[in-house]
């Protein structure tokens, strides 16, 4: 492999990583569930292409696996899982709830991206020279993107996808620290995973049942109702 | 140098002719597209030629603004064809007169005369128009800073031929982050500075809903026909700025001969005509965005451009 193909494939690679962010910051700031759920995909997508592209750069095949891994299990299985879960009147609801407007979170979520930076700093220090590149940061970035979409979301469906994010980048982070983690790692991670959202799909259709919605930042008053019925009839 | 200079005039000459053939295609191709025929794409020169031999028709109540704005409108754009790669990739007369930057501001000041111009006649619409354009534009005005950094950060420059060959050099360059993602940042920008549909509707009669279109809603004759060119023009610079400088630097003539500028124009044109091709796809697949969405619009644009500079701080 030529110096020429080995940069093109490190300026690839770094272009699925900028991406990458770029559906972070979509996930954070997008108003319907659907769309959320679909740059999720987006997401998932890249990170293969990432794991891909650096398995093709510095020769591993383990990498190979990781990308196969994550591109049957988050683009296919994830989004079919969430679809049979939970309840479709989700995916067609317009507009989603954010404790935040949408310039506001989007403006701290830059400002974390950058608090990333000094944070993935020095972790990529720590690495030898070989093994750095924009995965480190732009994937702490996402973690803490994903971690911010959990605190500002108040449905069900993008928190769970939030949770995800930060899965995601957890493992951009990885495939370039570690290259040679060992298949059955990852297998048992991507399998968590799946579980993961199973349960949470379970559980989101079961709220819905129950509430009757799954805007899930106005459980707060989930305790008063259910001793309701008691101060009724005792007022009546 | 003589012939630096004159090569100069022909990219100015080249703007003049042919910005109008580019909106009167855009037009056609926007009419296709809703399985109407259209009007010819020759028609924004018979609008043209139509309303330079109109009467024009001045309020007494205006100041010299009003009569000043149409040539500021109309001159600008060309101001800035002095400064950027139209036809040849390498600099020509007035290259180094000023940068991006420079060239921004000129064409902001276009803008700034035209909204002057829209509030100084007191016809109720003219105002309204004039203050969401310069909403749209303060929005705007952040994200075409931080491209215009990234740009010196990445190229080292901000002269437009310095830059368009740095992205294309080691060829593997043309896909680093910060590339990708200052195009699409870009390219919102110039929607929403052209006016274009997700923010604006150009082809819209309604004057409650018009953001750039109501500033000249007061302008006859010929000062309707200098302000409609200068728009047009102002677009095609857009275009050519997106193109030449920031999208796909070839096709400019490398060689100092006539023969090889003129050669160049028919493959701006082709590149122009593709670029059309994209935003007639935009134009008829997205619908007009609601006004106060317009900043959550240029706030997606302007996010981009910071990840395309945090992209490149983060290549080690």
């Amino acid at each position: 492999m030529n110096d020429a193909t080995q940069q093109l494939l490190q300026n690839l690679n770094a272009l699925a990583t900028g991406l990458f962010l770029l559906t972070a910051f979509g996930i954070v700031a997008v108003r319907q569930a659907n769309a959320c759920l679909n740059l999720f995909i987006v997401q998932s997508l890249l990170l293969a292409a990432s794991a891909a592209l650096l398995g093709l750069r510095y020769g591993t095949s383990h990498l190979y696996g990781v990308a196969l891994v994550n591109l049957i299990s988050k683009p296919i299985i994830v989004p079919w899982l969430l679809r049979k879960t939970s309840p479709a009147g989700i995916y067609t609801r317009r507009e989603i709830d954010q404790v935040l407007d949408i310039p506001i979170s989007l403006t701290i979520a830059l400002a974390l991206v950058i608090a990333a930076y000094f944070v993935g700093a020095p972790i990529a220090n720590a690495v030898s020279a070989a093994y750095r590149g924009p995965n480190v940061p732009i994937g702490i970035a996402v973690l803490l993107l994903g971690a911010f979409t959990l605190t500002v979301r108040r449905e069900a469906l993008p928190l769970l996808i939030g949770l995800l994010v930060m899965e995601n980048g957890a493992f951009l982070t990885g495939i370039s620290i570690a290259r040679d983690l060992g298949m059955l790692v990852e297998l048992a991670i991507a399998t968590d995973g799946l579980i993961i959202v199973f349960i949470m799909g379970v559980l989101v259709r079961a709220v819905q049942k129950q509430v009757g919605t799954t805007a899930v930042g106005a459980l707060a008053s989930l305790k008063e109702t259910a001793t309701r019925p008691e101060t009724d009839e005792a007022s009546s | 140098m003589l012939e630096h200079l004159l090569f100069n005039l022909l990219q100015v000459a080249v703007v003049l002719i042919f910005a109008p053939l580019a909106s009167g295609v855009l037009a056609r191709l926007k009419e296709i597209v809703q399985s109407k025929r259209g009007p010819s794409i020759f028609q924004p020169y018979r609008d043209l030629w139509k309303l330079f031999h109109k009467d024009e028709v001045v309020s007494e109540d205006s100041s010299w603004i009003f009569r000043f704005t149409p040539y500021v409108v109309f001159v600008t754009p060309i101001f800035v064809v002095l400064l950027i790669p139209v036809l040849t990739s390498y600099p020509l007369f007035f290259a180094f007169m000023a940068d991006m930057l420079g060239a921004g501001f000129v064409l902001a000041l276009g803008g700034f005369f035209a909204a002057l111009a829209a509030v100084d006649t007191a016809n109720p619409y003219g105002p309204m128009g004039a203050s969401r354009t310069r909403m749209v534009g303060f929005l705007a005005e952040p994200v075409f800073m931080i491209v215009f950094f990234t740009v010196s950060f990445v190229a080292g420059s901000t002269i437009p031929y310095i830059v368009q060959q740095s992205w294309v050099t080691p060829f593997a360059n043309f896909f680093t982050p910060s590339h990708v993602l200052l195009l699409l940042a870009f390219l919102m920008l110039i929607l929403a500075e052209g006016g274009r549909i997700p923010v604006d509707n150009p082809t819209g009669h309604f004057e409650i809903a018009m953001i750039d279109e109501s500033k000249s809603l007061e302008y006859s004759g010929r000062g309707f026909a200098l302000m409609k060119w200068g728009g047009q023009m102002k677009f095609f610079v857009l275009m050519c700025v997106f193109l030449n400088v920031l999208l796909t630097p070839w096709g400019l003539a490398a060689a100092q001969t006539w023969a090889a500028v003129l050669l160049a124009i028919p493959f701006v044109l082709f590149k122009i005509f593709c670029f059309l091709l994209v935003l007639v796809v935009i134009e008829s697949s997205l619908s007009k965005l609601r006004l106060f969405r317009i900043a959550e619009f240029l706030g997606a644009a302007f996010i981009t451009s910071v990840a395309a500079m945090i992209a490149q701080v983060f290549l080690p």
